[in-house]
């Protein structure tokens, strides 16, 4: 039998419903960190399990693009694991698990530890677009906000955090402005990797599917995470390097290895961590 | 005053379908001044100072504003920007309910501090800062700053409410009865906090309320509704010692008396 079935269209969606993506698209690079609507479709999979991501995947695969997937830095996780798989049924791309061989890496929280370069194209899954949702429920409300770039209640979270806890604690989907204009949500990747989305050469989709909007960085593009003048932005700091590979300048998962309080802190991007141990070796 | 007047209405009508809101209303207010509007209740007032505060479009007429560059906008001209930028920094909006007017889900220090970085305050310890002191200006003490609004009593919200307007240094202040829903002694206290506020401030203020009591202590001007119109305006004390018109006499004379 094929490998591809074929009673779908290459990689799943219809031609036309790609068409009415790549234009999203199109426009959301024109208009970095804008949120495009668009008309979301269902996918064969539950909303939150990156139905936006796979649209946008989908929209922008070719028949010689190389997939890498991966769920929290990691590509052997459920959700990494079957979306590479469909993706490799329904339009026979080949998929790997390096980022240096992939040419578009569909993530979830984290973005790859090594360095990206041009030509990539990183596809983000987003639950909830909208920065400001949590202080302003109103859609018709943070629209215009958007619009008069009225940004100060963003600021207004981060003063809370502040008066709180004594520091910034929103430790991910920390809001960035992009280019100087439209404050955006990467997503909920941790804070540690903010700084990897300034002046980066790949480009990058974020796809939402419930919520039905895509936004974009082109590359090189300036990104900012937002702070106060005397609360600076910082990432996290690990104490220990990655107990695996002993890595010291990356985010590391704490795993749990035993029922004894035994702990382990290795690299979350398990490819990076890999290729280290296998150089080493 | 010489001076040429901060806001100017023109014969402002709002109709609802057939209903009428208010019609053909004018009137002036200079820098410093306070002007009440009462009325019985359905009389016009609030929706009177919707319009004037461009909260509400008007069916016809016109409000015209001395900027703080001493430019006088027609406030129909302005855009949105313009609009929403005046409004959180020469304007405050006092609301009944003061659910409306606070972020009720974040400190009090946040919602003070909302409008200083709405206009671009990035430094913490000094939003801060403002914040306490704005705090100790309506008598609320400094410890509770990062308590929610949920937590405060009725008073206390209504004066963090007035603290978190009065931040940007505005010119004019809206209020839809600020006291409604408030226990008289805590009533009074707001009143007198008020006071001594639009008099430190030289603030100018519309006040909107149904209780004379309220428009005696704080205005300088009144002017009284009914029906959408106004029927008697003047200097407070000289409407409410001397009413001319049957209905201001009435209302005058419906004030119980303990």
């Amino acid at each position: 039998m094929n490998a591809t079935l074929p009673a779908y269209n290459f990689a799943y969606l219809d031609e036309q419903t790609k068409r009415m993506i790549r234009r999203a698209i199109l426009k959301a690079v024109a208009i970095p960190g804008y949120q495009v609507p668009f008309a979301s479709r269902e996918m064969p999979m539950p909303y939150g399990w990156g139905t936006g991501g796979v649209q946008v995947t989908a929209s922008v695969i070719g028949p010689d693009d190389i997939l890498k997937v991966i769920d929290q830095g990691s590509d052997d996780t459920t959700n990494a694991v079957s979306i590479r798989a469909f993706f490799a049924r329904v339009a026979n791309v080949a998929v790997t698990t390096k980022t240096v061989e992939a040419t578009v890496i569909q993530t979830r929280h984290r973005i790859p530890e090594t360095p990206l370069s041009e030509g990539q194209i990183l596809v983000y899954q987003v639950p909830i677009p909208e920065p400001l949702r949590f202080l302003e429920p109103r859609e018709t409300e943070t629209r215009i906000m958007h619009a008069l770039e009225e940004y100060g209640l963003m600021h207004v979270k981060l003063y809370e955090d502040i008066a709180q806890n004594g520091h910034i604690a929103t430790t991910y989907a920390y809001p960035v402005k992009v280019e100087g204009r439209y404050v955006m949500d990467p997503s909920p990747i941790p804070k540690f990797d903010n700084p990897k989305m300034d002046d980066c050469p790949a480009l990058q989709l974020f796809g939402a599917g419930r919520e039905q909007r895509i936004y974009a960085i082109p590359p090189h593009t300036r990104i900012e995470s937002l702070d106060f003048e005397d609360h600076p932005f910082r990432v996290q700091e690990f104490d220990r390097p990655c107990g695996l590979c002993g890595a010291t300048d990356v985010y590391l998962d704490e795993i749990v290895t035993d029922d004894r309080g035994g702990r382990l802190f290795a690299c979350s991007d398990t490819d990076y961590c890999e290729e280290r141990r296998e150089r080493a070796a | 005053m010489s001076e040429a007047p901060l806001l100017n209405a023109t014969a402002i009508t709002k109709t609802y379908g057939s209903q009428i809101g208010c019609e053909n209303i004018s009137l002036d207010i200079h820098e410093g001044e306070v002007l009440a509007i009462v009325g019985e209740s359905g009389s016009g007032k609030t929706t009177l100072l919707n319009c004037l505060a461009q909260r509400l479009p008007m069916t016809a007429g016109r409000v015209s504003y001395r900027m703080r560059d001493g430019t006088t906008r027609d406030l129909a001209g302005l855009t949105e920007a313009e609009r929403r930028f005046l409004m959180r920094t020469d304007w405050g909006f006092v609301h009944q309910n003061p659910a409306d007017g606070l972020r009720i889900r974040v400190s009090a220090g946040a919602n003070i501090g909302e409008r200083l970085m709405a206009i671009g305050d990035r430094h913490y310890g000094q939003i801060r800062e403002t914040a306490h002191d704005w705090l100790s200006r309506v008598e609320i003490p400094g410890v509770r700053i990062d308590d929610r609004p949920t937590a405060f009593s009725g008073g206390m919200r209504q004066r963090l409410q007035i603290a978190r307007n009065l931040v940007t240094n505005p010119r004019l202040v809206f209020m839809d009865e600020p006291t409604g829903g408030l226990d008289v002694s805590v009533q009074a206290r707001l009143l007198d906090l008020l006071r001594g506020l639009v008099d430190q401030l030289a603030l100018a203020a519309i006040v909107v309320t149904h209780d004379l009591a309220v428009a005696r202590l704080l205005s300088h001007r009144m002017i009284v509704m009914k029906g959408g119109r106004v029927i008697e305006t003047g200097l407070t004390d000289r409407v409410l010692d001397d009413p001319r018109h049957p209905y201001t006499q009435l209302l005058v004379a419906s004030i119980l008396e303990v």
